[in-house]
């Protein structure tokens, strides 16, 4: 497994368990769960960008 | 006397009545169960896959199931992972998890591990509030 398929992995189980807990309808419920996955792989494809050009 | 059946039957089926705690606490043994006592099928069902998958590809990348509390940093993997329930149990009786982290991946995996047990927590605080009509 890479590193990249385990951020996503990560994202889309903890995505799961936001969106359901924390909004009470099914379609805010979907909305407020992609809204977190793409938080979690966004901000993890930016600070691996980061990370990168620091390190050169 | 001639509704007392019908009264029966309705107690019998309405998860609102019995034990104010038992989703909570069915809810932290078994991921997902606690709605599946109140009848939410679907997202009972999506919040089990949910952590137990999260636990069971923790366990795949060889990460540790905590078992001793040394320092504080052990200390807060072994709340983490009591908050997986049964999970946790069954786990360390099985003999799952690495006793050491020795590669990468397992490390990613112990967080995995200790991640689903915080999530199956908020899953049966859901349950509860769920159950004392908190939320709907």
């Amino acid at each position: 497994m890479t590193h990249f398929s385990a951020v996503l992995l990560f994202a889309l189980f903890a995505s799961v368990v936001f969106g359901i807990t924390q909004r009470e309808t099914p379609r805010r419920m979907l909305r407020y769960g992609v809204y977190c996955f793409v938080l979690f792989a966004g901000s993890a494809i930016v600070l691996s960008w980061v990370m990168f050009l620091i390190a050169r | 006397m001639a509704t007392t059946p019908t009264t029966s039957n309705a107690a019998k089926q309405d998860p609102q009545q019995g034990f104010v705690y038992l989703p909570l606490i069915v809810g932290w043994l078994v991921p997902g169960a606690g709605h599946f006592l109140l009848r939410k099928w679907g997202r009972g069902a999506l919040l089990a896959a949910s952590i137990v998958g999260m636990f069971a590809v923790g366990i795949a990348m060889q990460g540790k199931l905590y078992s001793n509390a040394h320092d504080i940093l052990d200390i807060l993997g072994l709340i983490g992972d009591l908050g997986s329930g049964l999970l946790y149990f069954v786990g360390k009786v099985a003999g799952l998890g690495a006793d050491q982290v020795q590669v990468t991946t397992a490390d990613y995996g112990t967080r995995f591990i200790v991640v689903a047990g915080l999530l199956n927590v908020i899953a049966a605080v859901d349950a509860h509030n769920l159950r004392t009509g908190r939320k709907a």
